[in-house]
């Protein structure tokens, strides 16, 4: 479960989460929409751990551990994965090998027995037949010469491996067209299940259509300012966001 | 003022190596005519210092502080140092502080060669520089290796060790020559290796017949407090390859410097290195390419990782001949700093009489990528690890190109092995 308690984060002088309180129980996904600057991609680098960003107050715990505390790498290996909203390019590092690394890092930090070349191999390849990806993104390099969609898939990827108990998606929907859009939602829903829970950042409720969000929260100027059932995603789509904000006001 | 001192210092340095050789003199090998005419270059120019343009970046300052010594005749099995040589399953020459070691060795059954004297050759002559000069006056052994014209000789791997058995410090200026007839193959792998003060000044000539390969590769893991000084004269001809690649990681103060010369249409060179420093090393690669024939391309990928206190030094010199039209010259240094007090010096220099040419040069200095980082950490990559990933892959481009597979597996395991010094 995670359970954010007044969290307040700035970058430098400029307060950009402003007491955000959000509990997200295990096996749920709730989405999170808002305006551009309203907060949304801070939310997701404070919980995954980006330095840059100071948190000045409040907390945020994953199953009781204070996430806040932890290295990047530490919250990885607890399960926490953040699906990039532009993913990075890393030139001269192979997709197998970045992938098979990562998850031997992660198993190697839990205790559990690493996995070998052939079944990683193995592993990998059945989880890009799921998501259409051609078995040779697995030679090319990182993100690479990648196009909008293959990256974004890249990542569903990653998580489909790497099988994070908290995934965090931040506009993992935009440059998608409709055909990738629902190969990406199939893949993160084909992760759902009672020990995995999910924070969709969305500027469209489209993506909502696919993953169907079993709570939705609307953040604006660093503040949650609603929170409803999926049915509240379609009254933004129909009355934009200037109401709701202006109604909390 | 200090800059009056310099060239003092290096020119009593010059004087010590002179009255060596004059001590030397009747029983060094070979022609000694040769010998007289690089003491008499020596004598009246000293060794090269700051002011000129081609030594800017790399003072022989503290080269000029140590005595060096004669080595003594080496009887040890060196097998210490000879377990960081990796296993190749090919023949080696094996160097000990700049002599034959015959006991030590395997010798190549499908090339010829000569061991036992400096192999001079005609390429590197004393006139053109100083440390060659210095090489001939002094050389007192070395591989003359040849191939004959359309036989592939596989490999050969030559192994320079220095060690550190004279109690003082020793000074060694091996001769190698390897010539290859037309449509010869061969590749030559050059490790070394040492422990202590020493200064290593070798001197390497390779003559490539038309349409044929020569394929150079180079670890240089000196003794961290070696002083390193290599010169390499290539000359290729119509149709032919010089695939040269410089791993170099030892040395307290190195240079490596290589002239190559494409002297018939369709020649080849690639002059890739990649340099991994740390402390207070210094280490420069310079490369002199002259394009003298048309239709030849010239190819230098340099990448240089630096940290601690290091300094590192390219300069690429391109020179394109007023015959040598349609060449096609690439050259670019890219430097990754992981430390704030490192230094990289990159110097480009184009001469272009032709016309109808293709040159490009770029540079580029920068850290590691704070995003890149990121990405691996969040992906559970510890800090560590991750940086490693990204220096590897830094040095992706230069590596690239390697296709021998036991050179490339004892490359990354030296990058490797480096990696862990730093990370210790």
């Amino acid at each position: 479960m995670l359970e954010i308690k007044n969290l307040e984060a700035a970058i430098g002088d400029k307060a950009i989460l402003r007491g955000i309180d959000l509990v997200v129980p295990k096996g749920e996904v709730h989405a999170i929409m808002g305006p551009n600057g309203s907060g949304k991609s801070t939310l997701s680098y404070v919980l995954s751990g980006r330095p840059g960003y100071d948190v000045t107050g409040g907390t945020a715990t994953f199953d009781g551990h204070d996430l806040l505390s932890m290295e990047p790498e530490e919250r990885a290996a607890l399960g926490v994965f953040l699906a990039f909203q532009y993913p990075v390019e890393l030139p001269g590092v192979g997709n197998a090998n970045f992938l098979r690394t990562a998850l031997n890092a992660q198993k190697r930090a839990r205790g559990e027995a690493e996995i070998d070349a052939p079944g990683f191999l193995k592993l990998a390849r059945a989880e890009m037949k799921r998501l259409s990806m051609p078995d040779d993104m697995l030679k090319r390099n990182v993100n690479v010469g990648f196009s909008g969609g293959e990256k974004k898939r890249n990542e569903v990827l990653q998580m489909a491996i790497l099988k994070p108990k908290l995934a965090i998606l931040d506009e993992t929907d935009s440059g998608l067209d409709i055909d990738a859009l629902k190969i990406v939602a199939d893949g993160v829903n084909s992760q759902r299940g009672p020990d995995f829970s999910a924070v969709v950042i969305t500027h469209y409720q489209r993506l909502l259509d696919y993953i169907v969000p079993d709570r939705v929260h609307v953040l604006s100027a660093g503040r949650i300012i609603r929170s409803g059932g999926p049915e509240l995603a379609l009254e933004l789509e129909a009355n934009g966001y200037a109401a709701i904000v202006a109604e909390a006001a | 003022m200090s800059a009056a001192l310099k060239p003092t210092a290096l020119q009593s340095s010059a004087l010590a190596f002179l009255s060596r050789f004059e001590g030397l003199r009747a029983r060094l090998p070979g022609d000694v005519a040769i010998r007289d005419e690089a003491a008499g270059i020596l004598r009246s120019t000293g060794l090269p210092g700051p002011r000129e343009e081609a030594w800017r970046y790399t003072h022989l300052r503290s080269l000029a502080e140590v005595e060096f010594n004669e080595p003594l005749t080496p009887v040890a099995d060196c097998a210490d140092l000879l377990s960081r040589i990796p296993d190749f399953d090919a023949p080696r020459l094996i160097f000990v502080d700049g002599r034959f070691r015959d006991d030590l060795s395997t010798v190549p059954s499908l090339a010829a060669v000569r061991v036992g004297g400096p192999a001079f050759g005609a390429l590197a002559q004393p006139a053109s520089e100083k440390l060659v000069a210095l090489n001939t006056m002094l050389a007192e052994d070395g591989a003359d290796i040849s191939v004959p014209a359309g036989v592939d000789a596989g490999t050969v791997v030559l192994v320079s060790l220095g060690t550190d058995l004279h109690g003082r410090a020793v000074a060694f200026h091996p001769r190698h020559n390897i010539s290859l007839g037309k449509g010869a193959k061969l590749t030559l792998v050059e490790i070394a290796v040492g422990d202590g003060v020493y200064l290593h000044n070798p001197v390497l000539s390779v003559a490539v017949s038309p349409e044929a390969t020569m394929t150079h590769l180079r670890i240089q893991d000196e003794s961290r407090s070696a002083f390193v000084l290599s010169t390499v004269y290539a000359d290729v001809g119509e149709g032919g390859t010089y695939d040269s690649f410089l791993l170099a990681l030892g040395g307290k103060l190195t240079r490596a410097e290589i002239h190559a010369r494409l002297g018939g249409p369709n020649a080849i060179a690639h002059l890739n290195a990649a340099q991994l420093l740390a402390d207070h090393q210094h280490a420069d690669f310079t490369t002199i390419v002259s394009h003298d024939a048309p239709n030849c391309a010239s190819r230098q990928t340099v990448k240089t990782v630096l940290s601690g206190k290091s300094r590192g030094v390219f300069q690429g010199k391109i020179e394109v001949a007023r015959v040598a039209q349609k060449t096609d010259g690439y050259q670019m240094n890219q430097a990754l700093l992981l430390s704030p007090d490192c230094e990289m010096d990159s110097k480009p220099q184009l001469e272009i009489y032709a016309d109808d040419v293709k040159c490009s040069h770029g540079a580029t200095v920068g850290e590691l990528d704070a995003e890149q980082l990121f990405y691996l950490r969040s992906r559970g990559v510890p800090a560590a690890e991750a940086r490693m990933m990204l220096v590897r892959a830094f040095l992706d481009e230069a590596l690239e190109p390697i296709t021998h597979e036991a050179t490339r597996t004892a490359m990354e395991h030296a990058i490797a092995l480096w990696w862990e010094r730093q990370a210790a």
